[in-house]
């Protein structure tokens, strides 16, 4: 630390700047130096290039302030991807320090900088790679899989959008702006509170996740909402596609279980703020608490992010296996009973903090009774297999690599949900092995099957085999790679979080870890290579039928990317693979009769009040109290300002949609 | 063997063939599914509520060498409060009758006063606040009080955000009259406001009632 | 936890073959090794009876789910195979969805390993409790439950282990020692930040929580030097939170608490409250005397003269609080005083703490002015090794 000109610390400054001061920037550290000129270059070329083609006019207009759930859906994955390089980034890291410091080396990683990797990697890959990646499918899926014009409420669905990606420029912030947390993911106090933690890092946390919360949380309600109320006649409970069944429980958690971690961390703000006694040692407060209520929180977030990818596996699995899904009751059931369990299981998370053995047991069982649910899943998934034809396209593959490593990390769940066994397992590498292997194996890989699935929806082309399969093969040798080592050292007692270590009998496989996280790396750059070579070959991978996979479900019936309307007429159901029972009995698309459609207008007040959040909480994490003041009464203004506005909707006319459909007709008509 | 699904015959054309679509679009009511999502809010509320009521279950017998209940709480002042929420709920209600008879003037009337009752609860409130800090009773001063000032102020805080609400609705059935917008959203704050005094119910009993027979 | 036997016997296997070769090979004998499964997996070979028995179960509970596991493996790749499009296979039927038979069976199969593994998880949790007094030293030899206990009082410290031997009325840092097959009981708190006792030779983890007290019953069965470590993260210093833990027959032991009996310094609490500041990398301490009652005060964050215990506080609030009078009165409350754990912020104003703690890591000379003497003799303690020295 260089002391600090004594300009800074007199009362002016410290009344405009709080505790922010020219130490907060990070000139020490040359990683952090590096990345932000990356960074900074890069954000200004691609700024220079908006403003060469005068593109700002049309990202404003087209999707700033869009309330078209397609478009919020794209901008949601596009949030997804971009913090999963940040994510990705954190953990190559983190292998390469771990392989790296033996034998007295304390790797390239001080351990003030060690310690904000992992709490951001974990952060960051939850609530800012998994959630919005999820949240975009579930926005461009579900209100076309239910023949709906958008969701319930359009607004709230761009504003949400806002918000979560507001929480996540608050936490990238803190990357070149002083710190993030040093506490782990989930920031237990007393290490998380001011008296161990004073300074910005847990702010940061509390502040990105409370912002970015919110947008989750109404975009729960959102999407609950368009399922009870918006679906096409006919369409029962018991006749919804699968993935918006699934789609429905993930929401109904999501509503039921993001009002905790609210309260929790606005207690802990409060703990941090105001000096009370919710969480410290002394003066009464009880830290455990916090452990309680953020894994009551927590463990429905595992179900949140798995619920849907277990749709898009059921709607894949049948698409690709032409045929019926086996045991739709049965799936259905079973993601109801996943849904509340969920709620029953979070102790599991501490059975080291000493609670009797009663208890202990109780939720050591009640973990393992949701592996039986889980199992039939994985039967329906396998005898839906059964009997077809099996089309082996990415998203298949992705299907089937998931159900081989799942199944590995839901035995290793199981394993630690045997209390004595998770005396000697919790908190080591084997944990971290079995999350990953879950997320990874379950999330992100129904994530990678989901957007090669979906894609040719959303941009009338399919994405390239090529690159896809060269990223699925490094993807799933790169896991085992990554994380089989990881088990291995769980067995040998090595706990997580570690920065260095003195026996030098692990490094080989630390050594083994840190190689398959790069083979994943060159899964990653094969990925993003896939975009664009798709991209650039986009005429020769069209797809003009908006049905290229053979599907069943109500999205595959419209055309790709499917006008702004979706459907031109609302959609009657007869059946839950509605698609493919359309196409069974011979469905003709109408040529005529269109009408005006109601649809809701765009509105910029989302981003702005987003903007006016991201000061509200750079006030608030720095002590800058006039800026938290003055944007909390701008929020304000602008939400009743919002509330003056009742003309929210227009009518696209009749042309527009007869025209529309016309070249659509023309297109079909290519075909043949 | 799935046969073939039957179909409702509400969606059948008149010659018996299935219909895969409506000729008309149908008649979606603006803002149906409003109340449903504004209830949804109201529950995720509630658990927020939940867990400070938790909160205060686990820490409020921590006084950590402090006062307890019995030494702050003023029941007579507290049971004040309590009358002025409830009336603030009966004037709601009048307020709604008033809606459903499309009377602007009596329906601002009404509300104008569940305003003012809702000003009397939280000067009430903030009263009390004032001279338990003056006491030296501090959210600070232990698990207990920082429980209770916690879990009174957030529903304190909705109180607010309620009059606010209610200040903006007010100017706008002033300026649009009762249209379907403006009732949809009084029926909202209606909720709402209801919703805040069952809360305090829970609060009265809990933390004041039984912080008494502590 | 290192692994003695592999590389010399790697080194053996391949000693006729160039060196070069030979430092690639052993480097990767693990490799070769795997399946025989390791011996340096101290989970799955520990050396205490509690352990063996946790090992146990995880062998047993991984059998039991490897029943259905790799079925359905199996089948996922059958099914991938014998139903993929290129084989035509002759029984599609693209409406086959239903089968109340399957379905029973789906359900059925996963319901009965569940019965089968909950039944043990509530057996086992019960018997393995670590509350609960060990009830046989190994598989074979039985003890009552009311026999006499080693008694170890475990105090977890930025970041360093704290144990006291109260009956032997001595304490050491960062170096645990028991004699074999004697049962013991740990009394485990912490001073500041929430951290988790593991000694994984002997027995699972629990956490050390401060303010609060767990306890872990656990024996030793084999003699030697295995290690223990904080597996809760903790700030800074946590990677290096490690210490020893002896296993000795008991002459070794005598002579052991013979040894820290011939340090000669006591662990008062002054002592302590140097101790209890945060360092790193902190050598073995050994204390031939401690203060009474100092895990109690530890434990009631009460070392601090001044300070009034938690069991005190705790009396004072069941009996309805001390009174209107007491709002105004914090003396001696106050525990948490303002010190960054990462070590990054120095002194950072203290906001609320009346102790003022230095922040971040002090030098080790100004740490334990009297540290010299009550090192471990034998320990390499050249001036500069003994603590941490900034970041």
């Amino acid at each position: 630390m260089s002391p600090h000109p004594a300009s800074e610390n007199s009362g002016i400054w410290k009344m405009i700047f709080g505790r922010l001061d020219w130490s907060a920037i990070p000139l020490h550290e040359p990683i952090l130096i590096g990345t932000f000129a990356m960074v900074a270059i890069g954000g200004i070329a691609v700024l220079g290039l908006v403003t060469k083609y005068r593109l700002w006019g049309m990202l404003w207009n087209d999707w700033f302030t869009t309330v078209d759930h397609k478009r919020i859906g794209i901008m949601y994955m596009i949030l997804g991807l971009i913090m999963f390089l940040r994510g990705f980034a954190d953990a190559i890291m983190m292998r390469l320090q771990q392989a790296m410091a033996f034998n007295g080396s304390e790797g390239y990683l001080n351990a003030h900088h060690y310690d904000q990797i992992f709490t951001a990697h974990g952060v960051i890959m939850i609530f800012f790679v998994a959630m919005p990646m999820i949240t975009g499918i579930m926005n461009y899926i579900v209100p076309l899989q239910i023949g709906a014009r958008d969701v319930s409420f359009p607004f709230l669905n761009n504003f949400s959008f806002w918000m979560t990606t507001a929480g996540a420029v608050i936490v990238m912030m803190s990357l070149f702006v002083g710190e993030f947390a040093r506490t782990g993911w989930l920031a237990y106090p007393p290490l998380s509170g001011i008296a161990y933690s004073p300074g910005v890092g847990v702010d940061y946390y509390i502040w990105g996740l409370q912002i970015a919360g919110i947008g989750t949380l109404l975009s729960g309600v959102n999407l609950i909402a368009t399922i009870v109320k918006m679906r096409a006649p006919g369409m029962n409970m018991m006749k919804l596609p699968v993935f918006t069944w699934t789609s429905l429980c993930a929401n109904v958690l999501i509503v039921a279980a993001f009002p905790v971690l609210t309260a929790v961390l606005a207690l802990l703000s409060l703990d941090r703020y105001v000096g009370t006694a919710f969480f410290t040692n002394d003066m009464g407060g009880n830290p455990m608490m916090y452990v309680n209520l953020i894994w009551i929180w927590g463990h429905p977030e595992v179900y949140i992010l798995i619920l849907p990818l277990f749709g898009v596996f059921s709607e894949v699995t049948s698409t690709f296996s032409s045929k019926r899904l086996f045991g739709y009751s049965s799936m259905v059931y079973a993601t109801v009973v996943i849904a509340i369990l969920s709620y029953l299981v979070w102790l599991h998370h501490f059975f080291t903090m000493g609670s009797g053995a009663s208890v202990n047991s109780f939720f050591g069982i009640t973990t393992m009774v949701i592996s039986i649910p889980t199992g039939a899943k994985l039967f329906n998934w396998l005898f839906t297999m059964y009997r077809g034809r099996i089309r082996f396209e990415l998203p298949m593959m992705w299907t089937v690599a998931f159900m081989l490593t799942f199944t590995v990390g839901g035995m290793t769940g199981v394993l630690l949900a045997v209390p004595p066994a998770d005396f000697v397992l919790h908190n080591s590498l084997f944990l971290i092995a079995h999350f990953h292997n879950v997320i990874i194996g379950g999330v992100l890989f129904g994530l990678f099957a989901a957007i090669n699935y979906w894609w040719p929806k959303a941009f009338g082309y399919k994405l390239d085999t090529v690159w896809g399969k060269r990223s699925f093969w490094l993807w799933v040798v790169g896991f085992w790679f990554a994380f089989m080592p990881l088990y291995i050292l769980g067995l040998m007692g090595v706990t997580r979080r570690m920065r260095v270590f003195d026996d030098p009998s692990l490094q080989i496989w630390f050594q083994i870890a840190a190689f398959g996280s790069l083979m994943i790396a060159a899964g990653i750059a094969c990925m993003f290579v896939q975009f664009g070579v798709s991209i650039k070959n986009r005429d020769k991978l069209r797809d003009t039928t908006g049905d290229p996979w053979d599907g069943r479900t109500l999205e595959w019936a419209t055309s790709s990317p499917p006008p702004d309307y979706n459907f031109a007429f609302t959609p009657v159901i007869h059946d839950n693979d509605a698609w493919a029972d359309m196409k069974k009995r011979g469905y003709q698309r109408p040529l005529s009769g269109y009408e005006a459609i109601h649809m809701p207008s765009n509105t910029g007040t989302g981003i702005i009040i987003a903007g006016l959040s991201i000061a509200f909480s750079v006030g608030m994490i720095w002590y800058m109290w006039w800026l938290a003041g003055l944007s909390f009464v701008g929020i304000l203004a602008v939400a009743i300002g919002h509330t003056f506005n009742y003309k929210r909707d227009f009518y696209i006319p009749k042309d527009v949609v007869e025209r529309t459909e016309g070249e659509r007709t023309a297109l079909l008509a290519t075909q043949g | 063997m799935a046969s073939a699904p039957t179909i409702d015959p509400a969606f059948l054309d008149k010659d018996g063939n299935p219909l895969f679509h409506l000729e008309h679009e149908p008649h979606h009511p603006e803002g149906s599914s409003t109340m449903l999502g504004f209830w949804m809010y109201l529950m995720s509320d509630c658990l927020i509520f939940a867990c400070l009521f938790a909160t205060y279950a686990v820490l409020g017998g921590n006084y950590a060498a402090g006062p307890g209940p019995k030494d702050l709480f003023d029941l007579p002042l507290v049971a004040l409060n309590t009358a002025m929420l409830l009336f603030s709920s009966i004037t709601y209600g009048f307020a709604m009758l008033a809606m459903e008879k499309n009377k602007i003037a009596a329906t601002q009337g009404w509300l104008a006063i569940t305003g003012l009752f809702g000003l009397a609860f939280l000067a009430i409130e903030m009263y009390e606040f004032a001279h338990l800090i003056h006491e030296g009773a501090t959210p600070m001063r232990s698990g207990f009080l920082s429980a209770f000032f916690t879990l009174v102020g957030t529903h304190g805080l909705h109180v607010t955000f309620g009059i606010i609400w209610l200040v903006t609705l007010m100017i706008q059935v002033a300026k649009k009259g009762l249209i379907p917008a403006n009732q949809r959203r009084l029926m909202c704050l209606s909720m709402f406001w209801h919703f805040l005094d069952v809360i305090w119910i829970g609060v009265f009993t809990f933390v004041y009632l039984m912080g008494m027979l502590r | 936890m290192s692994c003695h036997g592999l590389p010399d016997y790697a080194s053996g296997m391949t000693a006729r073959l160039p060196a070069k070769t030979r430092a690639i090979l052993r480097r990767f004998a693990p490799l070769l090794l795997l399946p025989l499964g390791g011996c340096d997996w101290v989970v799955m070979s520990p050396a205490g009876d509690v352990a063996m028995q946790q090992r146990d179960l995880i062998v047993i509970s991984t059998v039991l789910m490897l029943l259905i596991i790799i079925p359905v493996m199996a089948m996922t790749v059958w099914f991938a195979w014998r139903y993929r499009e290129k084989a035509k296979a002759e029984d599609y039927d693209p409406d086959w969805d239903h089968s109340t038979s399957l379905e029973l069976l789906i359900w059925s199969a996963p319901l009965l390993i569940i019965i089968a593994l909950g039944a043990i998880t509530w057996t086992s949790t019960h018997l393995l409790d670590p509350y609960r007094p060990i009830e046989r030293v190994d598989h074979a030899r039985k003890i009552e439950p009311a026999a006499k206990r080693l008694q170890v009082e475990v105090v977890a410290m930025d970041w360093k282990w704290l144990f006291i031997y109260p009956e032997l009325g001595i304490a050491t840092v960062n170096e645990l020692a028991a004699p074999v097959d004697q049962p013991i009981e740990f009394k485990i708190t912490s001073s500041t930040i929430m951290n988790s006792f593991f000694v994984p030779a002997i027995a699972g983890q629990i956490y050390a929580m401060p303010g609060m007290q767990t306890v872990l019953h656990a024996v030793a069965n084999k003699p030697g030097n295995y290690e223990g470590f904080s597996a809760n993260y903790s700030g800074a210093g946590f990677s290096n939170m490690r210490f020893r833990f002896h296993a000795m027959d008991k002459g070794g032991f005598d002579q052991w608490v013979a040894k820290v009996k011939a340090s000669g310094a006591t662990l008062d609490s002054a002592t302590y409250m140097k101790l209890e500041k945060p360092s790193e990398k902190v050598p073995p301490m050994y204390f031939s005397g401690v203060q009474a009652k100092l895990f109690h005060d530890a434990l009631n964050m009460c070392v601090q003269p001044g300070k009034r215990c938690m069991d005190d506080v705790m009396m004072t609030d069941m009996h309805g609080g001390a009174g209107k009078e007491s709002a105004h009165d914090v003396q001696g409350l106050r525990h948490d005083g303002t010190i960054d754990v990462g070590g990054f912020h120095p002194a950072a104003p203290g906001k609320k703490g009346e102790i003022a703690q230095p922040a971040g890591m002090t030098p080790a000379a100004d740490r334990t002015p009297a540290a010299q003497g009550k090192q471990a003799p034998g320990q390499q303690d050249h001036d500069g090794h003994a603590g941490h020295k900034g970041m």
